[in-house]
């Protein structure tokens, strides 16, 4: 049958299951905006481009799923970059579809022009201009194929409106044929038994663990092999909820705002295996007293993460799922007490734990009362800075994609419009924003959205009046000259909150904290909360940048 | 160190521009780059000849061969190949000079392609050495105008 361009690409996206496209039209792609009219895909409509695009992104990392986003030409493209670099950064699966100028006008400096494609090299997996109608079909098979296998990523289609408009035969596209693209899926078994041989001989193993636990599902292999082997297991940021934090096997997470226990036990591990975890500068601190004394046994899918920033002894390149339930097989019950008393000591000495004594709301308090009221079962998204930092060390997270957060590039902005795109994933779930004052004007016009779309997130402002994590430096590397961190004419975020048609509530006593919690939560429509909390408060332990992990200052003991 | 880096790609547009930016974005300056067709026409071989520190360009070399259309990526440094490069050249060429110009590149084995009333336009291949040598003994004449391909390389059938 003959179809245009725009009805080829919406029957593409319904092949593909695409429940939701995120969004902002324009006049390159008015022909795609006439059939998704008519079209069973939801369209969701933000108020900027960035918010369309974390909340692809927020989409496919509570679900699993491509997210889609869709802006038009020249400026919507543009704003799609920083969701684009935010999802490449952390390998989360996304199609972002542009609006082009006509294909005889491109290289022309037509209005609203920009090459998005050129701009985007470095921040997608992949990318096309599609030039010919007969190519959009297979084009967008293959980037949903990209988007959502091997290391996952963001994958972009530039669309020229012409090609949009331009008709031909619709045909349902053949198998995939990428010559230059086979991921490697299974591990080496050799490399394989080799690791499971060192592990079972280690005496002082730990695990760390990232986002590709969470990425390749692997959360219950990752469980069977601890628990098997009984080797403790420490998380980063992009792997919490990998493995549950309430386990006895658990450090945490590791890094410049880990728990003490982990970088100690990190940094004294004389087998360090590391899964789906790419030894990030935010992990090792200083690269060469990184875990001195380990032999280093790295599992990833992506060739290009091993021996990146630190040598590894044994490299295996797979999907973690398949090589984990390969390595289980030949795993041993070791008991180790040695190790575990150490590490113990270590837990009781340096737990992970603030000053809650006075009046003052304390942000961590917020946190541990917004896990306690959702016990543990909300989806949580972040913003970037000290209440990131926070949200990770104080909630106990048990399950995946239940902590989605701008790890890689550190966007502020994302977890408010990423919470709105988790929430229409998980319809049944509570999906907080953590955020802070700062953080949440970055992309606070999506308030609109999720209040004309009927999206119950519910937002929480730690309030200091600061760019917190910066003030933060500042105070305890620059002399405490505060450059640029007061927040002076912050608006008064309750009535902004309604003036949206939102719900807004202050919260200025440390007893008011639950009870508005639990209030919010049970309110079926956005509520944003301005908790004011102290704003000399400081996110600790923390290992200063370039210094060896186990060297971290504000720990309790 | 010098790297002769040899890419099979796809024959599909903007390859070049996504693995030149790889290279470029670590700073790394590319000393010559060739791209043609390969036997099969929907394939490329770009040849590439950069000089950087070997465990970056270990890196450089992972990531180009995670790009979607690149089928092979091969770093020749440490196997056994032949390299080429092309050069035409105009030399100066006054009538008198032109049999010890001809006796020059006779020498190298290159060729003349073209003869004007003041100048001279030769053709040599070879490895850079070759090229090199022959350049400095004509560069007295005075050099027009130089092109080059830059080095295509290929590794020997016997290993």
């Amino acid at each position: 049958m003959i179809r245009t361009g725009s009805q080829i690409l919406i029957n593409a996206l319904i092949r593909e299951g695409v429940e939701y496209v995120f969004g902002i039209p324009g006049g390159a792609v008015l022909p795609l905006f006439d059939v998704l009219y008519e079209s069973p895909i939801k369209f969701m409509l933000t108020r900027h481009e960035q918010g369309a695009g974390h909340a692809a992104d927020g989409y496919a990392r509570a679900t699993g799923k491509v997210g889609v986003c869709l802006a038009t030409s020249g400026p919507g493209a543009t704003n799609l970059t920083t969701a684009i670099a935010t999802a490449y950064m952390d390998s989360v699966p996304m199609v972002a579809i542009t609006g082009q100028v006509k294909t005889f006008l491109i290289g022309n400096d037509a209005f609203q022009e920009v090459d998005i494609v050129g701009i985007t090299r470095p921040i997608t997996k992949h990318s096309y201009l599609v030039k010919d109608v007969k190519d959009l079909a297979r084009v967008v098979k293959e980037a949903f194929y990209l988007a959502s296998s091997g290391r996952q990523g963001p994958v972009l289609i530039d669309l020229p409106v012409d090609v949009t408009m331009a008709e031909c035969e619709e045909i349902v596209p053949p198998e995939i044929d990428l010559p230059g693209y086979k991921p490697t899926y299974e591990g080496n078994i050799r490399q394989i038994k080799i690791a499971a041989e060192v592990i079972n001989n280690a005496r002082r193993p730990v695990l760390y663990t990232g986002g590709g636990i969470i990425a390749s599902d692997s959360t219950k292999e990752l469980l069977e092999l601890a628990e098997k082997g009984n080797i403790p297991v420490t998380t980063t940021l992009m792997g919490l909820g990998g493995f549950p934090e309430d386990h006895d096997l658990s450090l945490r997470m590791l890094g410049m705002h880990g728990t003490a226990y982990a970088n100690l036990a990190v940094t004294e591990s004389d087998i360090l295996i590391a899964i789906g975890s790419r030894f990030d500068d935010r992990i090792t601190g200083k690269i060469d007293e990184f875990a001195p004394n380990a032999k280093i046994i790295h599992i990833d899918i992506d060739p290009s993460s091993i021996s990146k920033n630190i040598k590894v002894d044994i490299p295996v390149v797979g999907y973690a799922r398949n090589i984990l339930r390969e390595l289980n097989k030949y795993i041993n019950f070791v008991e180790r007490k040695e190790w575990f008393d150490k590490i113990k000591q270590w837990k009781e000495q340096k737990p992970l734990a603030y000053d809650n004594s006075g009046d003052i709301i304390k942000p961590q308090y917020v946190i541990e009362q917004i896990c306690e009221a959702t016990h543990g079962e909300a989806i949580i998204t972040t913003e970037v800075g000290q209440n990131q930092m926070w949200a990770a060390q104080y909630y106990t997270y048990t399950k995946p994609r239940t902590f989605l957060s701008s790890g890689g590039l550190g966007t502020m902005g994302y977890g408010f419009p990423a919470a709105i795109g988790a929430q229409l994933g998980c319809p049944d779930k509570i999906v907080v924003d953590i955020a802070g004052d700062g953080s949440i004007q970055m992309n606070i016009q999506e308030l609109s959205t999720a209040v004309r779309l009927n999206i119950p997130v519910k937002v929480v402002i730690l309030n200091n009046g600061y760019l917190g994590m910066v003030r933060q430096w500042q105070e305890l590397f620059y002399g405490k000259r505060y450059s640029g961190v007061y927040l002076n004419g912050n608006p008064d975020f309750v009535k902004l909150a309604e003036s949206y048609g939102a719900k807004g509530f202050l919260i200025e006593k440390k007893e008011d904290v639950r009870p508005t919690l639990e209030k919010a939560f049970s309110i079926k429509q956005p509520v944003v909360m301005d908790f004011r909390v102290d704003p000399s408060e400081n996110v600790f332990p923390m290992v200063p940048a370039g210094q060896p992990i186990h060297q971290m200052i504000g720990t309790m003991a | 160190m010098r790297h002769v880096i040899s890419v099979l790609v796809e024959n599909k547009v903007g390859v070049l521009a996504r693995i030149t930016s790889l290279i470029s974005g670590r700073g790394f300056n590319i000393d010559s780059l060739a791209v043609g067709e390969t036997e099969d026409p929907d394939l490329s071989r770009i040849t590439i000849v950069v000089r950087g520190d070997d465990s970056i360009l270990e890196q450089v070399r992972k990531q180009i061969n995670k790009l979607i259309d690149v089928i092979k990526i091969t770093d020749f440094t440490n196997e056994e190949f032949v390299e080429r490069d092309l050069m035409l050249l105009k030399v100066n060429c006054p009538v008198g000079k032109r049999s010890e110009i001809i006796e020059i590149v006779d020498i190298f084995r290159g060729k003349i392609v073209d003869v004007g009333q003041r100048d001279i336009v030769i053709e040599i291949a070879g490895v850079e050495e070759k090229i090199e040598a022959m350049l400095a003994l004509l560069r007295p004449y005075g050099i027009k105008e130089l092109v080059r391909t830059g080095s295509i390389a290929i590794t020997r059938g016997v290993r």
